[in-house]
């Protein structure tokens, strides 16, 4: 009996691949599914966000009735305050549920939970989980409308949305910049999402890194790509010095000590000496070059602190930004014309 | 499926130089006054209709916009995914707003931009003015200036062309079959 019940539930769960995905466009999942019409239309938005953000009473009615649910599988300070104060200043209702404090913990699957949430009607569901494709497979199963507020080490697209805004509003355009990523690029979903959004607008991505944090497929031969994917276009530099030359922006990202970075190198000292975003290191980049950093930060690791907090740093504006930025994604995500445009 | 005009250039500006007047004369002057334009259309109109009052009264006031995306009643319906930034270079609070757009209708977009204004402060007054009224309300609003009233079945639609906009000042009328 338990076996029958069992096979039944699991024929229910569709279980096709990401790229067999049919309707994307009710989903945030990452850039790759967004045009660059989308994106443009979310930094519009966005501008006009961040001027309810300066009024004495921030909140407007544009998602009042409708109900969003934050689920997080992994700790986060600004992704789920952002998205919670975004929903809220929208006049939405926003559910925070966390994996330590629901039934996560008393061993209910991730299907079972996100059925549970959908049957209490709620309009979006913003996840994110330790696993890739967590998200896709929430998508298939829901007629909410899913946001992936980052999964594993594959995407993070309000984060790269919010990165990419925040050069714009310096630079006017990313047309032609030239961005340096640096840091653990293999299991950073920043800069998967960073990528493909940065090249996708017309910016030159250089990624830069220790071998052992570097996708192999891009350090040996673009060429081997099996499909024409944004990740051809990317320069890949193991030297620092020769990456830095004449950047526009650097990006540095967090040696993240919870997954596996750490086994890739021999010590953080090491990576510090080799690839730590100091000052003498920034003064080879472009006059007005700018700091980047999508947090938290391991200060005197893979960025020093006078760089993190000097004049060039736009580490804060991320932050502001990322509110705007998420209120316009979910009112774009929740306004059904533009699949008409 | 053949378009009627039913302003021309020099009938909008008419309309204009008249609703400019209308508005110092009801308001005893321009003192306190904000033009406020609702976007896209009202926007280019409010400008124009600030600078005829400069012309006549010699007196810069204030000139606003407003985006009212965030405020209608019908995001389920499809509303427009974009969202233009509201600027009012003044704090309303205790001033005379004047809101400004092409076309009344429904009302429910003059009703979503009061919602708009009066989360920004508290003006002293509201009032309302339109290019065309085609009729049609579903809101107990009205306008307080209309440029000209043009009877209109639902199947029709007027199309406002500015120049700021659209290259040309004309306002003509649609059937839609």
């Amino acid at each position: 009996m338990e076996n029958i019940e069992k096979a039944t539930i699991e024929t229910k769960i569709n279980t096709n691949k990401p790229n067999m995905i049919t309707n994307t466009s009710n989903h945030l999942l990452d850039l790759d599914d967004l045009s660059t019409g989308d994106i443009e239309t979310i930094f519009s938005s966005t501008n006009a966000m961040k001027e309810i953000l300066n009024r004495d009473i921030k909140k407007v009615p544009a998602l009042r009735g409708k109900s969003i649910v934050t689920l997080f599988y992994e700790p986060s300070t600004r992704t789920r305050a952002s998205f919670e104060q975004a929903g809220k200043i929208l006049s939405a209702d926003v559910i925070n549920i966390t994996n330590k404090s629901s039934s996560v913990e008393k061993g209910e699957s991730l299907y079972n939970t996100v059925k549970t949430i959908e049957a209490m009607g709620v309009d979006i569901i913003i996840i994110r989980h330790p696993h890739s494709g967590a998200p896709y497979l929430i998508a298939r199963n829901v007629k909410a409308s899913v946001i992936n507020a980052g999964d594993g080490s594959h995407a993070h697209p309000t984060q790269a949305l919010l990165d990419m805004y925040t050069i714009i509003n310096h630079f006017g355009s990313l047309k032609g910049l030239k961005i340096v990523i640096v840091g653990d690029i293999l299991y950073s979903r920043v800069a998967r999402s960073n990528i493909i959004g940065l090249t996708k607008m017309g910016a030159e991505v250089v990624i830069c890194g220790p071998h052992t944090l570097l996708p192999t497929e891009l350090l040996n031969n673009h060429s081997l790509l099996p499909i024409i994917t944004p990740f051809n276009s990317v320069r890949v530099e193991t030297n620092i010095e020769h990456a830095m030359a004449d950047a526009d922006v650097v990006m540095a990202l967090r040696i993240q000590l919870e997954r596996q970075s750490t086994n890739h190198l021999p010590s953080l000292r090491e990576y510090s000496y080799r690839f730590q975003i100091n000052k003498e290191r920034l003064n080879l980049a472009k006059p007005n070059v700018l700091v980047m950093h999508p947090g938290p930060m391991n200060e005197g690791v893979e960025i020093s602190s006078d760089v993190a907090h000097g004049p060039k740093s736009v580490i804060e504006e991320q932050v502001s930004n990322g509110v705007a930025i998420r209120m316009a994604a979910l009112y774009w995500l929740s306004s059904p014309k533009r699949l008409e445009a | 499926m053949g378009e009627k005009l039913v302003l021309s250039k020099d009938d909008i500006d008419r309309a204009l130089t008249r609703i400019a007047h209308e508005i110092l004369e009801r308001n005893k002057g321009p003192k306190d006054l904000v033009l406020v334009g609702m976007r896209t259309r009202g926007a280019p109109l409010a400008e124009r209709l600030g600078a005829k009052i400069k012309q006549f009264e010699n007196l810069d006031i204030p000139i606003g916009s407003l985006d009212i995306g965030l405020y209608r009643d019908d995001i389920s319906e499809g509303i427009n995914p974009l969202v233009q930034p509201t600027h009012i270079p003044v704090d309303i609070e205790r001033m005379k707003v004047i809101l400004i757009d092409d076309v009344i209708y429904t009302g429910r977009s003059i009703r979503a931009a009061m919602d708009a204004l009066t989360d920004l402060g508290r003006p002293q007054l509201i009032q309302f003015g339109a290019l065309v009224d085609r009729g049609h309300r579903e809101l107990p609003i009205r306008a307080d200036y209309v440029g000209k009233n043009v009877p209109t079945a639902r199947n029709e639609q007027i199309n406002v062309r500015l120049l700021e906009i659209d290259g040309k000042d004309e306002v003509v009328l649609l059937r839609l079959d």
